[in-house]
């Protein structure tokens, strides 16, 4: 139906939706990476405690 | 830990103004499609998704032949690192895909071959992750990694080639439609500026993307290496 219409379909919603998802899940990774790479960092710090307390 | 390299820096700032321009004309420079309206605009950033997932899986094939030759683990965490970054933009494909396809195909989902082999090769990478995550020796998890990435990158031609071998409602860009495929159009010149632009910045951001993983992947190597050490 939508190739029987004049002039072009009204389809903003969509492609809204459509950036949502992309921006969204590009931000949810960079947070992640961000999460992890401090958490690791703090791993690092700690276990490096542990290893001078047993020297 | 190592310090930031001054490149990086350069990179990160180069992918945002690239990203920022991308977006731009996207929305800014690119005509309206006549018939299927705003919503062709995802395509851009949908094929440019939908190329990084692949490129990812490609990286990961050859980090896994590297590392089969070498024994290096460096090769390992670049190949985890590739999987990964790979599975985001094969996932943001697969889902504005289905966006885009609920006006213009009626439906949000269809097993077409395109839609399918995608999705059985998102599902091949999962499991690779799973399968890492249950091996706790990092020498084995590295060998088995490395030829799970080289026999799951035959999913990745598959996915490519499948809208031109098979009957396919899906439209493709290179190439000719087959005569059922819905949703295809003529790119206008300032359409395929915006496309190539896209796929570029979409390129960068993959190399950006996949540098800092790998100097995550790092970290975690340490952090499982001082583990090791501190419970021997």
């Amino acid at each position: 139906m939508l190739f029987l219409q004049q002039g072009p379909a009204d389809t903003l919603t969509f492609m809204i939706a459509g950036y949502a998802v992309i921006f969204g899940v590009i931000l949810i990774y960079l947070v992640s990476l961000a999460v992890r790479d401090r958490n690791f960092k703090q791993d690092i710090e700690v276990l490096k405690e542990f290893e001078d307390q047993d020297k | 830990m190592q310090a930031k390299p001054r490149l990086l820096t350069v990179l990160d700032t180069v992918t945002a103004v690239l990203f920022v321009v991308a977006t731009a004309m996207v929305f800014f420079y690119a005509p309206e499609e006549a018939v299927m309206g705003q919503v062709q605009r995802v395509f851009y950033f949908h094929v440019s998704a939908g190329w990084v997932g692949m490129l990812g899986f490609l990286v990961a094939a050859i980090a896994g032949i590297a590392f089969l030759r070498t024994g290096r683990r460096d090769w390992d965490i670049a190949g985890l690192a590739a999987v990964e970054i790979g599975m985001v933009f094969a996932f943001i494909n697969i889902v504005t895909g289905s966006i885009w396809a609920r006006p213009i195909w009626n439906t949000w989902w269809t097993w077409d071959p395109r839609l399918t082999t995608a999705t059985i090769m998102e599902l091949i990478y999962a499991a690779y992750l799973m399968l890492r995550s249950g091996i706790e020796d990092p020498d084995r998890r590295a060998r088995f990694g490395a030829v799970y990435a080289i026999i799951g990158f035959l999913s990745v031609p598959l996915t490519f080639f499948s809208a031109r071998l098979f009957r396919t409602i899906h439209p493709v860009v290179i190439g000719t439609n087959e005569p059922g495929a819905q949703g295809a159009f003529d790119m206008t010149p300032p359409m395929l500026q915006t496309f190539m632009f896209s796929l570029f910045t979409f390129s960068v951001f993959f190399a950006d993307l996949l540098w800092h993983r790998v100097r995550l992947g790092k970290l975690a190597d340490r952090v499982e290496q001082l583990k090791l050490k501190t419970m021997s």
